[in-house]
């Protein structure tokens, strides 16, 4: 080896000991239980008397046992864990259905302005104008993109959009004399939240087939229809990517027929600025601000989930709402005396996702929304182009909306697993796509690239995945089923951990 | 469009590439009829200094909690929230991962809400808790439907010192059956709900301390439900509170919700907060939302995964025991954070500051002519009665910069035995010359 005049070595050494994994910069962290102490605190607080307590009887005895970290101690905890975390801000995102899209930093900004955070929902209604006027202005520019004339903010994310919408058209038969109708039309593909949502309510779930083409046949929900039919939840563009062609003809239907039509806007952003979910119909549609509209899904929430309502249902929107009184914003915060369903949350909704949606409202434009749904529907394209040589597509003769959705046909008689694939995507640095739904496809791959990816990240990521499908086909089996070998953990034993579940960490003996 | 990355240039190839000679092309699918066919009337794109003047004047028009004395609580509470973690909640790998379906490369995520669970079961003294609700009051809701599941009846008793929201959330959920009973609010906390529980009751459902401060015996309530097989619920709106009260496990409840809003997140308008949910173990199966279930990967190394999904929407579909999905992570993240910073030490320190602040507003109130406070006892929030109507006294006060409170009549406009009644609250940020601010002012608007 040569050294330099300091004696030290200048070149590398053979390695002896096979591949680096990056192991030093991702150290296990052991739990917060094992390095804390209850004698440690990261907070300074003065020792106060209490000359007289107001607790009667109900002062605590039992132990806390919640160990405490000083600061440094709190953010080498808190960093290391971060760093074993995959995030959209690292690496491409391509969790179909979920909408994995750049989240502004601006948005925080804003969030954190003491005006917008550092209110109380029940302050005078006088003293916090400008938070209702966010909500309302949020609202505006949603009724704007789907043309409706009502929008429910409260709903504090998708599923419970889904039941406020469910709710309203609940209480819009009870009001019009259709109580008896029990049934739910829901198609196969749709997401488990619509289902879970209708039973929920009491409804009866009837699943509706789907085309061999992917879309909702027509047909089937004709067929559906009776006076027993309260309502169908379908998703549009839906869950295989593709946009409903027929969506009218289904709304027309489903109204005919005395129903209502719930959609699923899970999908907005294929759409916003394209086309208008009133224009097709819709009586309710939640739409995920998490998603469409840049809210970040911090690790699985929180999110929001607006529902904008068609006339028929307007009046059974939930309090509360925000009423517009010459210059002044007002609250209405009770039901009684309306036909409101009620109230789905305390407080007013989800308000630093509204300040973080409006203002990536504001910063794209009408224009700029617009150019996002494009980019998005374009990026899916070519993703698919791309792809479609080697990965089978079981609806792939049309366009795709903004996701492409793959079945493991493509790896018949590999060994290697839809799973298998995806595991091994984390080996070459990427999140896999969401597997297994929709579940009207086998092994399903649904892939959404979102408007955030350049056409560099779209090449490399179309690379990767070529690259793998050839091993696989190669026969390389093994590279797939034992990954991931490169993330911080093997794979993980799940079947175990639901055998005999252990939700909390308990001390040793 | 300073967040879409594509050129002209680079779009022109990929449309090449898919073999179209346009974006419309690609939505060909949308009939013509249903596509916008003018720009719609919206703004254009905006620079983010011309975004940053927008949403500026819109804050500027609220009068913002540090903006002058402060008693507002009734359900959301300004506390301090250390600087660490708001710093911490902002790095990418916390704030813009997905919920962990890859566990692989979700560890960071999935410890932490291990350790949340661990802590939330530790604070309410129970022994499992799960990865968060959407808040307090969709907890409580879920909590109802849950022992309904585990009972197979349908009574639910419902306290008057439930939060009134709370109270209008449970009715919305269970519009469909009459098995809700809600007794009425009971402003001085000493309402018997234990002569009502008999066979057919599933849960009794209790806040403390509940709406208008009032702590409650826990372990006679948990007796009485037990006796009959019927659940406890208790629902605690400040979680700081178990600081310093007992834990209502140790009394014997059998689902504990909360709103964990007190620790990290700040008030916000009233959102995004996290609800909490604990219960015993045996009850698991019957729990909504996500669950994180500690285990082994390949090599036998110790890992974390999101586990018992089979109760879940995504597995079970119309048989799931929920139909919640995206939860409230980031704000259980933000939650965690503060406790592990407060630990024991600071959180009993914590919870002592508060009530002895609210001790020494309660003292002050008390010397004002026309206020008497209702409260025996109480943790950091208590209610007054006035001579007056109270909601155009607090008005006057906040027109005056002085937010004194939650006149009950906002939430309970109905009761109009109640329309006197004002619930404050204090806590560490409330200081001696914020008590004497009201005291003269609330003084001078009584006389
Ligand atoms: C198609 C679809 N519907 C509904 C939902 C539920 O939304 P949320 O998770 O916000 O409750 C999702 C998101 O996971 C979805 O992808």
């Amino acid at each position: 080896m040569s050294m330099n005049q300091q004696g030290r070595p200048t070149g590398i050494e053979n390695s002896t000991n096979g591949s680096c994994e990056g192991a030093a910069l991702l150290p296990m962290e052991p739990l917060l239980f094992e390095i804390g102490a209850t004698d440690h605190s990261g907070v300074d607080l003065p020792d106060v008397e209490l000359n007289s307590s107001r607790l009667g009887a109900y002062e605590r005895q039992s132990p806390l046992d919640l160990p405490g970290l000083t600061e440094p101690e709190a953010m080498r905890h808190y960093v290391r864990l971060s760093r074993l975390n995959y995030s959209i801000d690292a690496g491409l995102y391509p969790l179909g259905s979920c909408t994995m899209k750049h989240n502004p930093r601006l948005n925080e900004k804003m969030a954190r302005l003491p005006g917008f955070a550092d209110v109380h929902p029940l302050q005078p209604v006088s003293s916090v104008q400008g938070a209702i006027g966010v909500i309302s202005e949020l609202g505006e520019w949603l009724m704007a993109l789907t043309n409706t004339s009502a929008v429910a903010m409260s709903p504090k994310a998708g599923a419970h959009g889904e039941l406020c919408g469910m709710m309203a058209i609940h209480a819009a038969h009870t009001a019009n004399g259709q109580a008896h109708r029990t049934i739910v039309l829901v198609p196969e593909s749709a997401h488990g939240t619509n289902p879970a949502t209708a039973a929920f309510l009491g409804y009866k779930v009837k699943p509706i087939p789907a085309n061999s083409d992917g879309t909702v046949d027509v047909r089937a929900v004709e067929e559906a229809l009776s006076s027993d039919v309260a309502a169908i939840m379908l998703t549009n563009p839906n869950t295989c990517g593709l946009f409903e062609p027929d969506v009218k003809k289904i709304a027309d239907a489903v109204h005919k027929a005395g129903a209502y039509f719930y959609c699923d806007g899970a999908n907005f952003n294929a759409i916003m600025g394209v086309a208008r979910p009133g224009d097709l119909g819709i009586d309710a549609m939640h739409i995920n601000l998490h998603k469409t509209f840049s809210t970040p899904h911090g690790g699985g929430g929180p999110g929001a989930g607006p529902v904008v309502l068609s006339q028929a249902l307007a009046p059974f929107a939930p309090v509360p709402f925000v009423r517009k009184n010459g210059q002044e914003l007002e609250l209405v915060e009770h039901a009684q005396g309306s036909q409101s369903l009620g109230r789905l949350t305390a407080f007013h909704g989800q308000m630093g996702m509204f300040t973080r949606a409006l203002t990536y409202m504001l910063s794209h434009g009408g224009d700029g929304l617009t150019q996002a749904a494009n980019d998005a529907v374009l990026n899916a394209n070519y993703l698919k182009t791309r792809l479609e040589t080697v990965f089978s597509m079981p609806f792939g003769a049309q366009h795709c909306m903004h996701e492409v959705l793959c079945d493991d046909d493509f790896l018949k008689g590999t060994g290697v697993t839809t799973l298998d694939f995806a595991k091994a995507m984390i080996d070459e640095g990427y999140h896999p796509m969401t597997m297994y739904f929709p579940l009207v496809v086998h092994g399903a791959m649904l892939i959404e690239p979102t408007e955030s990816e350049s056409l560099k990240a779209l090449d490399a990521f179309a690379d990767t995945m070529l690259e793998l499908a050839g091993a696989a086909k190669a026969g390389e089996r093994e590279r797939f089923t034992s990954a991931p070998r490169k993330a911080p953990m093997r794979r993980l034993d799940e079947t175990g951990a639901a055998r005999s579940p252990k939700l909390k960490w308990v001390k040793p003996d | 469009m300073r967040y879409l990355p594509h050129s002209e240039a680079d779009r022109a190839k990929m449309l090449a590439t898919i073999g179209v000679k346009s974006t419309q092309e690609l939505f060909d699918v949308i009939p013509d009829a249903l596509k916008i066919k003018e720009p719609l009337d919206l703004p254009a794109t905006s620079p983010e200094y011309a975004v940053e003047a927008h949403m500026q004047a819109l804050a500027g028009k609220n009068h913002t909690g540090g903006d002058g004395p402060f008693f507002v609580g009734a359900g959301a509470y300004r506390h301090h929230v250390p600087a660490s973690v708001d710093h911490l909640i902002q790095r990418s790998e916390w704030l813009t991962a997905y919920t962990p379906y890859q566990p692989e490369i979700s560890q960071g995520t999935l410890q932490m809400l291990f350790e949340f669970q661990t802590q939330v079961a530790h604070l309410t003294g129970m022994e499992v808790a799960n990865a968060s609700m959407y808040d307090g009051s969709t907890a409580a809701a879920e909590a109802i439907l849950m022992a309904r599941r585990i009972t197979r009846r349908q009574k639910i008793i419902v306290s008057g010192g439930l939060h009134p929201q709370y109270r209008d959330v449970l009715k919305t959920y269970l519009t469909r059956d009459e098995g809700l009973v809600c007794r009425p609010p009971n402003r001085q906390g000493t309402a018997r709900i234990i002569d009502e529980v008999d066979e057919t009751v599933a849960a009794i459902l209790v806040q403390t301390p509940d709406f208008f401060g009032h702590l409650h015996d826990i372990e006679a309530l948990a007796n009485a439900a037990h006796e009959k097989g019927a659940l406890l619920i208790v629902v605690v709106t400040e979680i700081l509170a178990l600081g310093i009260i007992e834990a209502p496990g140790a009394f014997g409840a059998d689902i504990v919700v909360g709103e964990g809003q007190s620790l990290g997140n700040p008030l916000g308008f009233g959102g995004p907060y996290v609800g909490l949910m604990a219960t015993r173990q045996k009850f698991i199966r019957q729990m909504p939302g996500r669950l994180c279930g500690e285990t082994l990967d390949a090599q036998g190394k110790r890992g974390f995964v999101l586990t018992l999904s089979t109760r879940e929407q995504h597995i079970r579909r119309e048989k799931a025991t929920s139909n919640i999905c995206t939860n409230a992570g980031l704000c259980a993240l933000a939650f965690s954070i503060h406790l592990s910073l407060l630990g024991e030490l600071g959180l009993k320190k914590l919870a002592r500051i508060n009530h002895a602040n609210a001790c020494k507003l309660a003292d002050a109130l008390e010397n004002v002519p026309g206020v008497s406070v209702l409260n025996k006892t109480f943790f950091n929030e208590f209610t007054i009665r006035l001579n007056t109507r109270a909601a155009p006294v607090v008005q006057a006060l906040a027109d005056r910069g002085i937010m004194a409170g939650v006149p009950v009549s906002r939430l309970l406009p109905d009761e109009g035995e109640l329309s006197d009644l004002i619930v404050l609250a204090a806590t560490e940020l409330t200081s001696d010359e914020d008590i004497a601010a009201l005291v003269s002012t609330l003084t001078e608007e009584l006389s």
